[in-house]
């Protein structure tokens, strides 16, 4: 590993290595359980800690843009920590020659977003760098939340517990792609990006016992369950029938040659629920706009540990292996 | 989704499944001719519903897996040459040459483009007049009527910024390679439907007539691999062998005329390198002089006369692909070799049996 690949930043193995020789090998917490947030203890309170940056091209696609996206993001990494999203910060890098007009609707887009998840941009940075030094325009959010449920992480699923999909996948990896390669006319696919604030919260404060949660993004279910399964050392199986995937959504899938359990979403989460609680959370869910389409698709057991299998829509099982040399860059 | 989902229909399966128990008689091993087959059955894991004693093996039907190393280094040597834009599909992308892969190459400052079609890349040389743009033919009868329509396209357009580095691969010569070799051990081969929707089912008639080996012409769903595998075990059971096409939703009889016109327009036949099989007399194309301005080999000689050999490398792809070994019997396969880091192109383009068997049925 002598250059930076694109794959090391796929949000598989190669990242996963990545991340292990070159940062943690140097900094950062040995004990640390690989969730999507930090979480600190400050006096009484624990709070969530995280951050992300956005890079996607274009910056505009069906159903969202860099700025909905930059929110949405960092929201919904706050809430698998059961966290309530409290504050974030925005730093811009932007390329010189950039249209105003078009951070302008950026910005709008991010604050509309920032609303509609309940938090406050406080803080922020602006970088402008020459042109071909970056392209157009980079995001970095991070945020702050207050946890309201201490120990919901991928690291805590037990077995009997059920995998709660809050709703379609695939949908924001392929209008992206889309979108970037002009494949299709016309907005049959949209980006599902959204913050699953008003979702989430419900869930935790009505008692659903909650034991993980984690946003399919990078990697798709595909990635998230297996970090889920490595992290709590259980085993899963989702039934293939139940996963929700839109019906144009699986035709582009199907004619591009991804698998759609392998594409980013950006306003979904993976829910891992008691299995006495499943039907309550589910009916909860699905009272939110972003959760109606939500299913329970599938279950956790004890072996082999780390081990996610499909039941296939004929009826067979295979393995549910996360991606590996990702080859679509700059979806989110 | 209708149409597909009426083949991936699990009562229909498991009575297919049931009806290939009851036509077994002892074992029958099938190979299937393609890579969109080997990917198709692993994900649907369609081996575990095969009664004792059928197995499935893959074939040389991947078309990055049985490029060949030297062609390989090849166009990664195009890609050092000034001014040039290396363009291929994503499946090449990490394949390993010799000294490195398209996207190492990358990233060490190479221009490398990716594309779904070689049209793109036409496009890419009309918006980019001051680079070449070489494209990388790669791929059997269902990719290259799209490279023959590029190189007419750039032709019409008269630009002179683009060419094909052509390794394009013509699927019956290797088959009767292969099965002459007598090294593999086949009772039947499940042939790909979509290579022949453009080069007729006849293509496929010298199998059974040469090698007294039935043959089924089908699609990628899990219900038409079915009834393929149930086509070559009927024959075997009443000692038959023919080319039986249960793909008939797609392919008519005889070729499709005007592809068979654009390839022959463009191409002429000519040998190939094959990873694992070597030289096959026949079994590729080269561009035909009257487009030779569009063959990278001729616009850069140079680059050709530079190469070296490539040494013995410990991959086992050869043996994968001429269907003698297993995946998993390979003494690298997940372990030094894994998809994050692929000792040879089995493991990783989508239609690898290596990356089949380490994505779906390890
Ligand atoms: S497992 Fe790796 S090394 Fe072995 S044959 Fe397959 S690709 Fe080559």
């Amino acid at each position: 590993m002598k250059r930076i690949l694109l794959s090391h930043g796929a949000g598989g193995r190669e990242m996963a290595a990545l991340i292990d020789e070159v940062f943690l090998a140097r900094y950062g917490d040995p004990n640390r359980v690989g969730d999507d947030s930090a979480t600190v203890l400050v006096g009484s309170h624990r709070l969530a800690f995280t951050t992300d940056s956005f890079v996607v091209d274009p910056l505009f696609f069906p159903g969202g843009d860099i700025g909905r996206l930059a929110v949405a993001g960092t929201v919904n990494d706050l809430l698998t920590a059961a966290a309530r999203p409290l504050v974030l910060s925005a730093s811009f890098i932007l390329e010189e020659g950039l249209e105003i007009s078009v951070l302008q609707t950026i910005s709008e887009s991010m604050r509309e977003a920032a609303a509609e998840a309940g938090v406050a941009i406080v803080t922020g940075d602006t970088k402008v760098v020459p042109r071909g030094a970056a392209d157009k325009v980079f995001i970095t959010t991070a945020g702050v939340g207050l946890v309201l449920r201490p120990g919901v992480s991928g690291a805590a699923a037990r077995p009997g517990d059920e995998i709660i999909l809050t709703g379609t996948v695939g949908d924001h990896g392929t209008a992206v792609l889309l979108a970037r390669e002009k494949l299709l006319d016309g907005e049959a696919i949209r980006s599902d990006a959204a913050p699953l604030t008003g979702l989430v919260l419900n869930l935790l404060e009505e008692g659903c016992q909650i034991h993980a949660m984690r946003d399919p993004t990078r990697g798709g279910i595909a990635s998230a369950l297996n970090e889920i399964a490595r992290q709590s050392q259980v085993a899963m199986e989702i039934i293939e029938a139940r996963v929700p995937v839109a019906p144009a959504v699986a035709a582009a899938c199907e004619a591009l040659g991804l698998d759609v359990f392998q594409v980013a979403n950006e306003g979904k989460m993976l829910i891992i629920v008691a299995p006495e609680d499943a039907s309550k959370a589910l009916f909860i869910i699905r009272r939110s706009p972003y959760g109606e389409a939500a299913r329970v698709i599938g279950r956790v057991s004890a072996a082999p540990p780390g081990r996610v299998t499909v039941k296939t829509v004929i009826g067979t099982t295979r393995l549910l292996d996360p991606p590996s040399g990702d080859l679509l860059p700059r979806i989110c | 989704m209708k149409f597909i989902d009426e083949f991936r229909d699990q009562a229909l399966v498991q009575n297919l499944a049931r009806r290939l128990k009851a036509l077994a008689k002892g074992p029958a091993t099938v190979m299937e001719v393609c890579g969109t087959h080997t990917m198709a059955a692993a994900r649907f894991g369609l081996k575990s519903l095969l009664p004792p004693g059928v197995t499935l093996i893959s074939g040389p039907g991947c078309p990055v897996c049985v490029t060949d190393q030297s062609d390989l280094d090849a166009f990664l040597a195009l890609g050092t040459e000034p001014g040039v834009v290396l363009v291929s599909f994503g499946d090449m992308l990490r394949v390993p040459g010799t000294h490195t892969s398209l996207e190492g190459l990358r990233a060490q400052g190479a221009e490398v483009r990716v594309v779904y079609s070689p049209l793109d890349a036409v496009e890419l040389a009309r918006a980019t007049p001051e680079k070449h743009l070489v494209f990388f033919g790669v791929g059997f009868e269902t990719t290259m009527p799209a490279t023959a329509l590029a190189i007419q396209t750039a032709a019409a357009l008269g630009l002179d910024n683009f060419s094909v580095c052509c390794v394009h691969k013509t699927m019956p010569a290797a088959l009767k390679a292969l099965l002459s070799s007598g090294e593999v051990r086949v009772s039947g081969l499940l042939c790909p439907g979509h290579v022949t929707t453009i080069i007729g089912t006849r293509a496929f008639d010298f199998i059974p007539a040469e090698f007294g080996l039935p043959c089924a012409v089908t699609g990628f769903e899990p219900v038409d691999m079915l009834l393929g595998i149930e086509s070559i075990l009927r024959q075997m059971k009443e000692g038959k062998a023919t080319v039986d096409n249960v793909y008939t939703r797609a392919v008519s009889v005889p070729a499709n005329p005007q592809a068979r016109e654009l390839l022959a327009a463009v191409f002429a036949p000519d040998d190939a390198f094959w990873r694992g099989l070597g030289v096959i007399p026949g079994s590729g194309v080269r561009i035909r002089e009257s487009y030779a301005r569009f063959d990278a080999r001729a616009r850069f000689p140079q680059v050709w006369e530079r190469l070296t050999p490539p040494p013995p490398s410990p991959c086992r792809c050869g043996e994968v692909l001429r269907g003698v070994m297993r995946p998993m019997d390979c003494p690298l396969f997940a372990g030094k070799c894994s998809p994050a880091q692929p000792l040879g192109p089995c493991m990783v383009s989508t239609e690898g049996a290596c990356a089949a068997a380490y994505r779906y049925e390890r």
